[in-house]
C-alpha cells in the first residue's frame, strides 16, 4: 500500500527529537545571524575603508554562494586549524554567518530609511558616534525590519535540513535513517515536509500579527 | 592546485545545465501560478496559492528527497537529473509567482481602466498591455531568484547527480585538499552568481531602451 | 546697543567670523565669498530670497556641510583646521567636536527623537556629551521645558505634540546644551500660523537676555525689525546688505532688497 498509517504514528516520536535539534539549531543560529548581522551592518557604513570594504564583499560573497557549501566548508575545514567542533555547532555556526549577511542588509535598510533630520540633530547635538547609533538611530530602524528579519528566521528553519548533510540528528536525517531502515520513505517524508509546511504557516501568521503591533513605533 | 580545476568544471557544467532547466521549468511555473493567483474563477485561484503555500512552506531539500524517494511509488521512473530539474524549477516558480502576482497588482489601475474603455478583452488588456508594463518590475527579484534557484542546485550533491558540489566531495575523498577545493568551489559559484547578476542588469537595460521611458 | 561701540575687534568678542567662504554642491554655487564678523552676543536676522544660501551658511557653522573655500572661526579658533607651528593643517575629529560644542541649532523641520519623551530629548545629549548624571539631566531638562513653556509635558512623546510643543521641545533641547551661538533656521516656516506667535516670543526673550550670539534665518520681517541688532539680506549665494534693521529693512541701499521686500510684505 501506498501509505501505512501505524507506521508514520509510530515514527513521530523519532521525528519529533529531530523537530528539537531543528529548533534548537534555528534559535541558535538566528541569535547569531542577528548579532552578527548587526556587526556586519554597522561596519558596512563604518566611514573607515578598510572596514566597509571587506565587510561589503563578505556579505556579497556569503548571499551569493550555497548555503550547502559553507557548511561543508567549516565542517571540513575548520579542523584543518585546529577548530573542533560538534556537527552541530558547525551547523549552527554556518547559519548564523550566512544567514547573518541577510540580515545586514535588511538591518542597512532600516537604517538607511531613518530621515536625514535625525542624524543632523544628532550632530547639532554634538553627540558621539556611540550615541547616535544606539541611543537614536538603531532604535528607530529596528522596529519597521522585525517582520523581514522574522522572515529569514523562517527561511533558516527551513534550510536547516541542510545539516543532514554534515550527519546532524535534525528532522529529515532522522527521516531518512527511518526510511533507510525500513525501505519506506513517503511517509517519514511526507510527515517532516508537513510539519515544516504547518511551522511555517504559523510563523508567518506569526510575524503578520507582529507586524501590525509594531506599527506604531514606526518612526513618524 | 591545478588539477583540481577540471573534474570542478565538468561540475560546474552539470550545476550551470541545472540552473538553466530549472529556470526555464520555474519562469514557465511563475508565469502560470502567477496568472492563475489572479484568476477570477476560483478552484484556478486555490490549486496556485496552494502550490505556492506548499513550496514555499516547505524546505527544498525535502522537496527533493520527497519526489526523489515517492515518484517512483507512482509509477514514475525518472532520471534524478530531470526529478532535480522539476523540483528546483517547482521551488524557484513558487516565489517567482509571487513576483509576477505583485509585479502585476503594481502595474496602475487606470491601465486597466483604460483598456475596458477601449472594449479590450480582458485576455488582450493582460497580454498587450498589463504584463508587457509589469515584466521590467519583474526584473530584479528575478534575478535573485535565479541566484537562488543557482545556489539550490548544490543540493542534488545530496542526492547524488554530479553537480560542482558533489564533484567537490568526491575530489575532498581522494585528495583530502579541503581547503583549496571548497574555496575554489566558492569562487566559482559566486562567479557564476555575478555573470547572471550581470546578465539581468543588462537585461534590464535593454528592456527599458525598447520599450521607451519608464512607465509606473 | 550697536556694534559701533565695541572696541576694534580682538578675537575673544568675535563670536562668529567668516572669510571668504564659499559653498558648491556639485555645478551649483550656493555661497559665493562671504565675509562676516559677528560680535558676542549680537542677535542677527538673515534674510533673503530661497535658495540664496542662508540655510547653507548655518549649516557650515553646525559643521553639517564643509565649505569649499574659506575659512570659518568659532570664538576665535578655526573650525576645520588647526595651527601647527604657523601653518594651517587639517583638524582632527576632537578638535572639530570641541569647536562645535560652543554651537547649537534649531531645525525647520524639529528633527526630534520620535521613540523618545519629551524630557529625554532634552536630557541625551547632556548626559552623553557633557557627563551629567541622570538625576543632573532630567532637572536641567525641566528647567528648559519649563523655559518655553512646556511644564506639563515632560513625558509627551513627539508624536503626541503639537508643531509649536515639538519647536518648542526642539529649542529646549538646544538650549540644555548652553550653546554660546543659537543657530535658528527657519523655525517657524513649518508651522501653522497661529503658534509662531509664541515660538517668537520664546526667541524674542532669548534675544533680550543677551547670553548668546544668535543667527535666526526668518520670514518674520516684524520680528527681524523688532527683536534683531542685525539684518543681513543674502541674494545669490553673496551678502548684498548688511545693517541695522531700521536701515536694511526700512530704507535699503539695494534695488535688490527693496524689491524682495516688497514681494515678501506683499504676501
Amino acid at each position: 500500500m501506498i501509505w501505512d498509517w501505524q507506521y508514520a504514528l509510530d515514527s513521530l516520536p523519532v521525528l519529533a527529537s529531530g523537530l528539537k535539534i531543528t529548533i534548537e539549531a534555528t534559535l541558535l543560529g538566528m541569535a547569531l545571524a542577528l548579532i552578527a548581522g548587526l556587526i556586519l551592518a554597522l561596519a558596512r557604513r563604518a566611514s573607515f575603508t578598510l572596514l566597509s570594504w571587506p565587510a561589503a564583499f563578505i556579505v556579497e560573497f556569503i548571499r551569493s554562494t550555497p548555503l550547502l557549501v559553507q557548511i561543508y566548508f567549516l565542517f571540513y575545514v575548520l579542523p584543518s586549524f585546529g577548530v573542533t567542533m560538534s556537527p552541530l555547532a558547525t551547523g549552527i555556526l554556518a547559519l548564523g554567518v550566512h544567514y547573518a549577511a541577510y540580515c545586514s542588509e535588511v538591518y542597512r535598510a532600516g537604517i538607511e530609511s531613518i530621515p536625514r533630520g535625525q542624524w543632523e540633530a544628532a550632530v547639532a547635538l554634538n553627540l558621539n558616534r556611540f550615541t547616535t547609533t544606539f541611543r537614536v538611530i538603531l532604535p528607530q530602524a529596528i522596529p519597521p525590519v522585525v517582520p523581514a528579519l522574522g522572515n529569514y528566521l523562517v527561511a533558516m528553519f527551513k534550510d536547516t535540513p541542510l545539516l543532514s548533510a554534515i550527519t546532524v540528528l535534525e528532522m529529515l536525517q532522522q527521516a531518512k535513517i527511518l526510511g533507510s531502515e525500513t525501505f519506506r520513505y513517503i511517509e517519514p517524508l511526507t510527515l517532516v515536509g508537513a510539519a515544516f509546511l504547518i511551522m511555517s504557516l504559523v510563523a508567518a501568521a506569526g510575524i503578520r500579527t507582529l507586524e501590525r503591533k509594531l506599527k506604531p513605533y514606526a518612526a513618524s | 592546485m591545478g588539477e583540481l580545476v577540471p573534474p570542478l568544471l565538468a561540475g560546474l557544467s552539470v550545476t550551470l545545465k541545472l540552473t538553466l532547466g530549472g529556470s526555464l521549468f520555474g519562469i514557465v511555473a511563475a508565469l502560470v501560478a502567477g496568472l492563475s493567483r489572479l484568476s477570477r474563477i476560483a478552484p484556478v485561484r486555490w490549486v496556485a496559492t496552494s502550490y505556492v503555500e506548499v513550496f514555499r512552506g516547505t524546505s527544498a531539500l525535502v522537496q527533493l528527497f520527497w519526489f526523489y524517494f515517492v515518484l517512483p511509488l507512482f509509477g514514475l521512473s525518472l532520471s534524478a537529473t530531470v526529478v532535480a530539474i522539476l523540483v528546483l524549477g517547482l521551488n524557484a516558480g513558487a516565489y517567482g509567482a509571487e513576483v509576477v502576482r505583485g509585479a502585476i497588482l503594481a502595474v496602475s489601475k487606470s491601465q486597466w481602466e483604460a483598456a475596458i474603455s477601449l472594449n479590450l478583452s480582458r485576455r488582450s488588456t493582460m497580454w498587450r498591455i498589463i504584463l508587457p508594463q509589469a515584466v521590467p518590475a519583474m526584473l530584479p527579484p528575478a534575478g535573485n531568484l535565479l541566484i537562488e534557484l543557482l545556489k539550490n542546485t548544490a543540493l542534488v550533491s545530496l542526492i547524488t547527480i554530479t553537480d560542482l558540489t558533489f564533484s567537490a566531495q568526491i575530489l575532498r575523498a581522494e585528495t583530502l585538499k579541503t581547503t583549496e577545493i571548497f574555496s575554489l568551489v566558492l569562487l566559482m559559484y559566486f562567479a557564476a552568481a555575478m555573470v547572471i547578476a550581470a546578465m539581468m542588469r543588462l537585461l534590464e537595460r535593454w528592456l527599458s531602451r525598447t520599450q521607451g521611458r519608464a512607465v509606473t | 546697543m550697536q556694534q559701533a561701540d565695541k572696541p576694534a575687534s580682538s578675537e575673544s568678542t568675535i563670536a562668529v567670523r567668516l572669510r571668504d567662504v564659499h559653498k558648491q554642491f556639485g555645478d551649483l554655487q550656493v555661497l559665493r565669498g562671504i565675509d562676516l564678523d559677528v560680535p558676542q552676543a549680537q542677535t542677527v536676522s538673515i534674510i533673503g530670497p530661497s535658495g540664496s544660501g542662508k540655510s547653507t551658511l548655518l549649516r557650515l557653522l553646525m559643521t553639517l556641510d564643509r565649505p569649499t573655500h574659506g575659512r570659518i572661526e568659532i570664538e576665535g579658533e578655526s573650525l576645520w583646521t588647526v595651527d601647527q607651528g604657523g601653518k594651517d593643517v587639517p583638524a582632527g575629529d576632537e578638535h572639530v567636536r570641541s569647536v562645535r560644542s560652543k554651537v547649537g541649532m534649531v531645525f525647520q523641520h524639529f528633527n526630534l527623537f520620535p521613540h523618545m519623551s519629551a524630557q529625554a530629548n532634552v536630557a541625551l545629549a547632556p548626559i552623553n556629551v557633557k557627563g551629567l548624571s541622570k538625576a543632573e539631566a532630567n532637572e536641567r531638562a525641566r528647567h528648559y521645558l519649563d523655559l518655553v513653556g512646556l511644564g506639563d509635558k515632560f513625558n509627551a512623546f513627539p508624536a503626541h505634540l503639537s508643531g509649536g510643543q515639538k519647536q518648542r521641545v526642539a529649542i529646549a533641547r538646544a538650549l540644555a546644551m548652553q550653546p554660546r551661538i543659537m543657530l535658528f533656521d527657519e523655525i517657524t516656516s513649518a508651522l501653522d500660523p497661529e503658534l509662531v506667535g509664541g515660538i517668537l516670543a520664546i526667541l524674542r526673550d532669548l534675544a533680550n537676555q543677551r547670553t548668546m550670539t544668535m543667527l535666526i534665518v526668518t520670514h518674520e520681517m516684524k520680528f527681524a525689525e523688532r527683536s534683531s541688532d542685525r539684518v543681513l539680506f543674502f541674494d545669490q549665494g553673496r551678502i548684498l546688505e548688511d545693517g541695522p534693521p531700521g536701515q536694511v529693512l526700512g530704507n535699503p541701499r539695494e534695488q535688490r532688497t527693496r524689491e524682495f521686500l516688497h514681494t515678501v510684505l506683499e504676501a
